[in-house]
């Protein structure tokens, strides 16, 4: 064990107590507060929307642009565990996490999550340009602020309206690529943003003890089980029609609106099957591969999107 | 009575990530040099056009 009675030679016999003791948090450890898991669904759709998106774009700075959302993903992560810290330890989920198992101490967690925003949004306008700079920008302020600070603790639709952060990416991708926004990558927000409440609260039916130990408001909790497979499958149904949209708008061929409606229809199952599976064994089992599948659900989306633009376009 | 500095001996953990870490910074700060190097030169003069 390091502790610094152990490792501290004394000059006398009064010592001026130190501000902290000495870190042992690793590369791995910071790698850690940025979330990866999360920062590669953000880059997948960003990286997605950078290549569809008209006009040219020179491989190093698309590459530039992506390099800074990733890093913003991963600063806007940092100050979710910073501030988060009190309730991640309570939950087994979260529990793990670098700050809680006292890996990185939190005042480094939020100085290393407000450099890496900086650096992110800054080299991202100095590069690439101020549009897609301010939207990086804008997305950290509402993931750490509006959602982790303000509504995660306050409301059950925390994840609803939070879902915009996690939504933005592409139209950031968007921005980058073009210099400016229209209806394309408002569409593609709208998918992700209506696909996160069915993708977490089929996470947090999996995890309402968790989320009531640490007295979050999440759905399941706030509003019982029963009202959140509602919820899923009613955002379920919703999302449908979004995922086939840029298709109906006439922005992709066939190849792309055959696979959303097919996806979407899956979508729909698996909601269904979490809605009608209420008691016995197989309750967390229809969570679960909802989760699972909503994963799986926006990477062919946003990779058919891709293949329909550059193969088929 | 003054007072005087603690001074602290790092144990080999502590000594061993922060010589880590600090490879880690240096490393992320070359990466951001050859960035900047490399986009100069992709975009050329263009480089000090930044619309907003």
């Amino acid at each position: 064990m390091s502790s610094v009675s152990e490792g501290a030679q004394f000059a006398g016999s009064r010592v001026a107590p130190l501000a902290c003791e000495p870190s042992i948090a690793t590369v791995t450890d910071y790698l850690a507060l940025m979330k990866p898991r999360v920062m590669s669904l953000v880059v997948f759709t960003a990286l997605v929307s950078v290549m569809i998106a008209p006009g040219h774009i020179h491989p190093m700075i698309g590459f530039t642009a992506l390099l800074c959302i990733a890093v913003g993903a991963g600063a806007a992560g940092a100050l979710n565990m910073w501030y988060d810290a009190d309730i991640d330890a309570l939950m087994s989920r979260t529990s793990s996490r670098p700050i809680p198992r006292g890996r990185v101490a939190p005042g480094e967690a939020l100085a290393f999550g407000i450099v890496l925003a900086a650096f992110a949004v800054a080299v991202l306008g100095l590069l690439v340009n101020w549009l897609a700079a301010a939207l990086l920008a804008f997305t950290i302020f509402f993931y750490v602020v509006v959602y982790t600070a303000w509504l995660k603790r306050l409301t059950p639709q925390n994840i609803v309206i939070g879902g915009a952060a996690g939504s933005l990416p592409p139209v950031i991708g968007w921005a980058a690529t073009t210099g400016s926004l229209s209806l394309e990558p408002c569409l593609l927000f709208l998918i992700i943003f209506f696909w996160t409440p069915p993708h977490f609260w089929a996470l947090s039916l999996l995890r309402v003890d968790d989320y009531a130990r640490a007295r979050l408001p999440m759905l399941p909790v706030v509003a019982g089980t029963e009202e959140t497979r509602r919820q899923i499958l009613c955002y379920s149904l919703v999302l449908v029609p979004i995922g086939v949209a840029p298709w109906f708008f006439g922005y992709t061929h066939a190849l792309y609106g055959v696979t959303a409606l097919a996806a979407g229809a899956l979508m729909v199952m698996f909601a269904w099957r979490v809605w009608k599976q209420r008691q016995g064994e197989g309750t967390d089992r229809a969570a679960h591969h909802l989760f699972a599948f909503s994963i799986l659900y926006l990477f062919i989306l946003f990779a058919v999107l891709l293949i329909d633009a550059r193969l088929v376009g | 009575m003054e007072e005087k500095p603690q001074r602290i001996v790092l144990t080999e953990e502590q000594r061993r990530t922060r010589r880590a870490r600090s490879i880690a910074i240096a490393l992320a700060l070359g990466a951001l040099v050859i960035l900047f190097y490399v986009v100069t030169l992709v975009k050329g003069p263009a480089v000090l056009n930044r619309p907003l």
